[in-house]
């Protein structure tokens, strides 16, 4: 089955990203085909390279970015919804005339579009957060 | 892919119009979803239903008036707009103090919406 997948949670705010990592992981591994991650609202969080765990606690940030890059996952975080947390790619820093920027490079920002395209074209969308 | 016909997707907003910032995200969606021509339902449930209310001074906390934008949403094709009545009724509110028309409907209406939808988005 075709899936997309929504996070609208902050990781470590509540269980629902690390639910959503969990989900997406195992869809994969029963052979089920991820068309689109798409980190929304305070789902962007889940995109940010600068996030930063106690040793003896589970990276999710790091998680996510395994899975993406073993599975070449198509993963969005909005951009609207990233800026306005802090969450910028080297582009939109420049753009803004900001210090850094810290998206991970395993996460493209893009609009909302591409969730809808992604509704449209996926069996299936299963949405983490709340 | 990208031949296929029309999805129903349906949005169900339930967090008031300010306080938090679920009421906007939910509304961007639905216009973008607006964008791609899509059967869309427009779902207004507890607390949601704040969000249509007549009146909204939100400039007093620097805050949008996001109901501006509903009396926009026929202007994209989105005009299958609901409420649900009890949630309505419990927060002494009628139709008729709401700044746009909308459906008002019982539960069983909206779980019928639900079920004759491809993709829910709730927030």
């Amino acid at each position: 089955m075709k899936l997309t997948v929504l996070v609208h949670s902050a990781p470590y705010s509540s269980q629902a990203a690390y639910s959503a990592y969990r989900f997406s992981a195992s869809a994969l591994a029963a052979g089920h085909e991820i068309y689109r991650l798409f980190f929304y609202y305070d789902g962007v969080h889940n995109s940010s390279l600068l996030s930063t765990q106690a040793q003896d606690e589970f990276d999710l940030i790091a998680a996510w970015r395994t899975l993406i890059e073993s599975h070449q996952i198509d993963a969005i975080s909005c951009v609207s919804s990233a800026l306005k947390r802090g969450i910028l790619d080297a582009q939109e820093a420049a753009r803004y005339e900001k210090p850094a920027s810290n998206l991970a490079e395993q996460f493209t920002l893009s609009g909302l579009g591409q969730l809808v395209d992604a509704s449209i074209e996926s069996d299936r969308v299963v949405s983490f957060g709340g | 892919m990208s031949t296929n016909t029309a999805k129903t997707i349906t949005f169900i907003t339930r967090s008031t119009p300010y306080g938090h910032g679920q009421a906007k995200a939910c509304l961007d969606m639905v216009l973008s979803a607006a964008v791609f021509e899509q059967k869309i339902n427009f779902i207004f449930m507890d607390d949601g239903v704040w969000q249509l209310k007549k009146g909204q001074a939100p400039s007093h906390i620097d805050a949008k008036d996001l109901s501006a934008a509903f009396t926009a949403l026929p202007l994209y094709e989105v005009n299958d707009l609901y409420v649900n009545a009890n949630d309505l009724q419990e927060r002494g509110l009628n139709c008729e103090e709401l700044v746009v028309p909308v459906h008002s409907v019982q539960a069983n209406t909206i779980a019928e919406l639900i079920r004759e939808s491809d993709v829910v988005f709730t927030l």
